[in-house]
């Protein structure tokens, strides 16, 4: 079977047609997604493993959360997996203009989850909540209450720096997306990096009751 | 008279930049090939300095902080610079899209990208051996690790990065291996080292990311004192020997389930024949990928994990011997009334069906939970790893190297010098680690550095036997890059194989195939087709 | 491995993201309110159901694994698999050592040095870059 006569500027030599493209680079998004979910699962063994071993610290602990700003960061990070969904479908129907209202609301929210992130890690830092060796918070009751803030702040952390990539692949998306790259035709990039989005809020879809709503 | 294609996928581009920046999957292969071999000989050189050291139980050219950080380096070098990216970057990368009649891999700039990575990975953690090196083992056990004084972070960021090569180099092949066979090629069409590529890349995929987390939770706690696996934090040291055999156990599996690959290729090429058990074999290298995943605690029997857990994971290590067991029964029922050439491939593959045997049994007896509470961490387990890795993996690897090698550069190597080296191998290799199953059995502890007088004349055996190893490496350069330039041209198929890239030009051109190949026959079919050689030794 | 270029990419309508949407955050205001019920261990239980719930459907109609292609679905499921035998299997231990000697049962130790030393010894048993091997370690501490 020869390569079809029309050969878009999108489609790359090794592939027959856009199709089989459009499918690799799928199932390799999927392959790396899995990696993701390997990574951070190893944090969630931890957790899992310490919490089993200190309830109560995970309990006493958890009340110091704001669990306000929890659930207001666990909804913006719903909303922005709908934001970019519609992106994805705006793209589709070929709509460039409403693509990119739709992505940069999509940058925004994860801007707006990112700075009250900020303000918990900064309420923590002023109350001596810190991971490890520098905890030095007086409150709660129980022993090894850093526990609670190791695994708080690496697990966090982790997924704030999977958050501030996917708003700078964002932020790269509107660029292409303004310079007309994208069409109904072609729009993997777009669709990856929403699959890399979604996978990032399903982490935090996680992490929220662990560290927020210890019952 | 063979003669050599006029172009080729390596001259043509010329010029070091057409290489640096290629995305021609076999000449990355070859970028591979000669890095890794590289780190092969640092690695080695490593293992001649601690055989040299331990011909005395004194010291004999280096302190015991020095011989710490030389065993050190010797196994993460060997490990993860050249054992694991091994056959998979170098005969994966040059022979996967050929097999399967691909024009390239999937993604051919993650591919350079991958040997990139694997490049600054590995020159960060060289960068550790010039800052103190690391003494703490491979394996960076805590708390040693997290508080030794020696060169850590930038041993295991290093590591941390070249794993990245390691899960990209995977998901490049599932993606290839699912999306680009040629039509007609269906999955049990394959050749079987696509199968054991598929295998590994899914290991690759699942396992790697874990070490991943579990260095950078080493660096934190370093860092940061976070204290998740520091005992007098509240931590548990033996969280770290989970998290790190989750990756390092089903690594071993990343390490032989290519090699395996390579002995069903060789096998059944030389000795004419279909291969015995084609479905079997496929299947048991997914079954091996799956199992490998479930007994890593086999590795801490002994470091403080509960009697139910380690009953659990014995009881488990014993499945994991089957599928093994069940490719060796299959490859030596392909042999038998074959017609058995006995070139330096299938001198390799023998020398494989032997020593790996021994590797694998033995393996089975590390598995028993009491005999390991006598065994661990002696040289009986040395000597087990070696068998594997070296008698397996190795062997495996020289095999594929020495059947693909005039594949790769359209000219045959010295076939005495081949045997000659072969040969020095096989018996170096027993010499030196046959001593080390007797030397842990009556006790010797591994990675010490000094020992009691009755432990000498073992040591100073199995030091020998490195030495006829180290020659043997040694002629082989010598011969395999002689090839290279003054060669004979072997032709298209200088060994009669019916897979795909025999069907080529050797070396192949850089698009590979000029029309989508049709597939016509199985890659084993040898009870139908009586294939052409291109190449007769005169 | 079909390759008919003729493609029909299915394209959900809006209402139905937007209903997705709204469950999710439904869903979210429902673990809050549970959160406070008192259910003792079940707590974490249902906590997790809903979490999975949420997941699920972000998995399934965000991400499409609902309208494509099987192999998809399969791995994302795979990769739980694997998890989750990562954590079970990991747990049989952690959970089970205090079994024959009880005294295994927890971590080394119940509380930790930065606890019960004052600051400046903290700071060195604790700094553990600059610890010599040979040196006595100082971030070990006699059994109690």
């Amino acid at each position: 079977m020869s390569q079809s006569t029309e050969h878009p500027a999108y489609l790359q030599h090794h592939f027959s047609d856009a199709e089989q493209q459009r499918e690799s680079v799928k199932l390799g998004m999927w392959i790396f997604l899995v990696t993701e979910i390997l990574l951070f699962g190893g944090l969630f063994c931890a957790y899992s493993i310490y919490r089993a071993w200190n309830p109560d610290i995970f309990f006493n602990a958890h009340r110091f959360m704001n669990i306000e700003l929890g659930t207001t960061n666990t909804c913006v990070l719903i909303i922005s997996s709908l934001t970019i969904a519609l992106a994805i479908r705006a793209i589709q129907l070929g709509k460039k203009n409403q693509t990119l209202v739709y992505l940069g609301s999509t940058f925004v929210l994860a801007g707006v989850f990112l700075v009250i992130k900020y303000f918990e890690y900064a309420h923590k830092f002023h109350e001596g909540m810190l991971p490890g060796k520098f905890y030095t918070f007086k409150g709660i009751a129980g022993t090894n209450p850093h526990v609670f803030f190791s695994m708080y702040f690496l697990m966090t952390g982790l997924h704030g720096i999977h958050v501030t990539v996917g708003m700078i692949l964002i932020g790269w998306l509107m660029y292409r997306t303004k310079k007309g790259h994208f069409s109904s035709e072609y729009y993997t990039p777009v669709e990856m990096t929403g699959l890399y989005w979604h996978l990032v809020d399903i982490i935090w879809i996680f992490l929220f009751p662990l560290f927020y709503l210890v019952g | 008279m063979n003669s050599l294609p006029a172009t080729s996928y390596l001259n043509t581009p010329r010029g070091i930049k057409s290489w640096l920046l290629t995305l021609d999957h076999k000449r990355i292969a070859i970028l591979y090939l000669f890095s890794i071999m590289t780190m092969f000989l640092v690695g080695g050189i490593f293992a001649m300095l601690i055989r040299i050291e331990l011909l005395s139980p004194h010291k004999v050219i280096m302190t015991a902080e020095t011989y710490n950080k030389v065993f050190t380096l010797h196994g993460a070098i060997m490990i993860f610079m050249f054992i694991i990216p091994s056959i998979p970057a170098i005969m994966g990368n040059f022979v996967l899209p050929l097999m399967i009649g691909a024009k390239d891999v999937a993604f051919p700039r993650l591919n350079l990208a991958s040997w990139y990575i694997y490049i600054i990975g590995t020159a960060i953690a060289l960068y550790s051996i010039i800052h103190g090196a690391v003494d703490t083992g491979w394996t960076f056990y805590t708390p040693y690790s997290t508080t030794t004084s020696t060169a850590v972070i930038p041993m295991t960021f290093g590591v941390f990065v070249i794993g990245f090569s390691s899960i990209f180099t995977g998901l490049n092949f599932i993606v290839t291996i699912h999306k680009l066979r040629a039509p007609g090629m269906t999955w049990f069409k394959m050749p079987l080292m696509v199968w054991a590529l598929y295998a590994t890349a899914i290991i690759q995929v699942l396992a790697t990311p874990v070490l991943g987390i579990t260095l950078v939770l080493l660096i934190v706690e370093r860092v940061a004192g976070i204290g998740i696996f520091d005992p007098a934090m509240g931590g548990d040291p033996v969280l770290y020997q989970h998290f790190f055999w989750f990756y390092s156990h089903p690594a071993v599996y990343i390490m032989i389930l290519p090699g395996m690959g390579i002995i069903s290729e060789l096998v059944s090429v030389f000795s004419q024949k279909k291969i015995f058990g084609y479905r079997m074999i496929a299947y048991s290298s997914l079954g091996i990928a799956f199992l490998s995943f479930l007994v890593w605690g086999h590795h801490m029997f002994v470091s403080g994990q509960s009697q139910l857990s380690s009953m659990i994971f014995s009881f488990l290590t014993f499945f994991v011997g089957i599928p093994s067991g069940i490719k060796m029964f299959n490859w030596i029922s392909t042999m038998y009334k074959g017609s058995i050439s006995l070139k330096t491939p299938m001198l390799y593959t023998l020398s494989f069906l032997f020593l790996f045997a021994i590797g694998g049994f033995t393996g089975i007896f590390l598995g028993t939970l009491p005999v390991d509470v006598h065994l661990h961490d002696t040289y009986f387990v040395v000597a087990h790893f070696h068998y594997v890795m070296m008698g397996g993996t190795v062997m495996a690897f020289l095999g594929g190297l020495h059947y693909w090698w005039p594949k790769m550069w359209g000219r045959m190597y010295s076939e005495f010098w081949g045997r000659i080296s072969a040969a020095l191998i096989f018996i170096g290799f027993n010499i030196t680690f046959f001593t080390q199953f007797i030397l842990g059995s009556q006790g010797m502890p591994r990675r010490y550095y000094s020992y009691l007088p009755q432990y000498q004349p073992y040591h100073a055996f199995s030091s020998f036997g490195s030495w006829i190893i180290g020659l043997g490496f040694i002629i082989m350069a010598v011969y395999l890059i002689h090839a290279i330039f003054k060669g004979k041209p072997a032709g298209d198929n200088p060994w009669g194989a019916l897979t795909f890239e025999w069907t080529l030009p050797s070396p192949p051109p850089t698009e590979n195939f000029a029309e989508v190949p049709a597939v016509e026959h199985g890659p084993y079919d040898f009870d139908k087709i009586v294939p052409k050689r291109t190449f007769v030794e005169s | 491995m079909s390759r008919e270029v003729s493609h029909t990419t299915h394209i959900m309508p809006v209402s139905l993201y937007l209903k997705i949407g709204g469950l999710l955050l439904i869903l979210t205001g429902l673990t809050v309110f549970a959160s406070f019920l008192q259910f003792g261990p079940y707590n974490l239980v249902i906590a997790m159901v809903i979490a999975a719930t949420k997941a699920s459907l972000v998995a399934l109609f965000f991400m499409h694994l609902k309208y494509d292609n099987k192999l998809y679905m399969i791995l994302f499921v795979s990769s739980l698999l694997f998890l989750a035998t990562f954590i079970i299997l990991t747990m049989f231990d952690t959970l089970t050592r205090g079994d024959i000697n009880p005294e295994t049962a927890m971590p080394y130790k119940p509380e930790a040095v930065i606890y019960t030393q004052p600051a400046d010894s903290t700071a060195a048993a604790a700094d553990s870059m600059h610890t010599t091997p040979d040196s006595s370690r100082t971030d070990q501490e006699p059994t109690e």
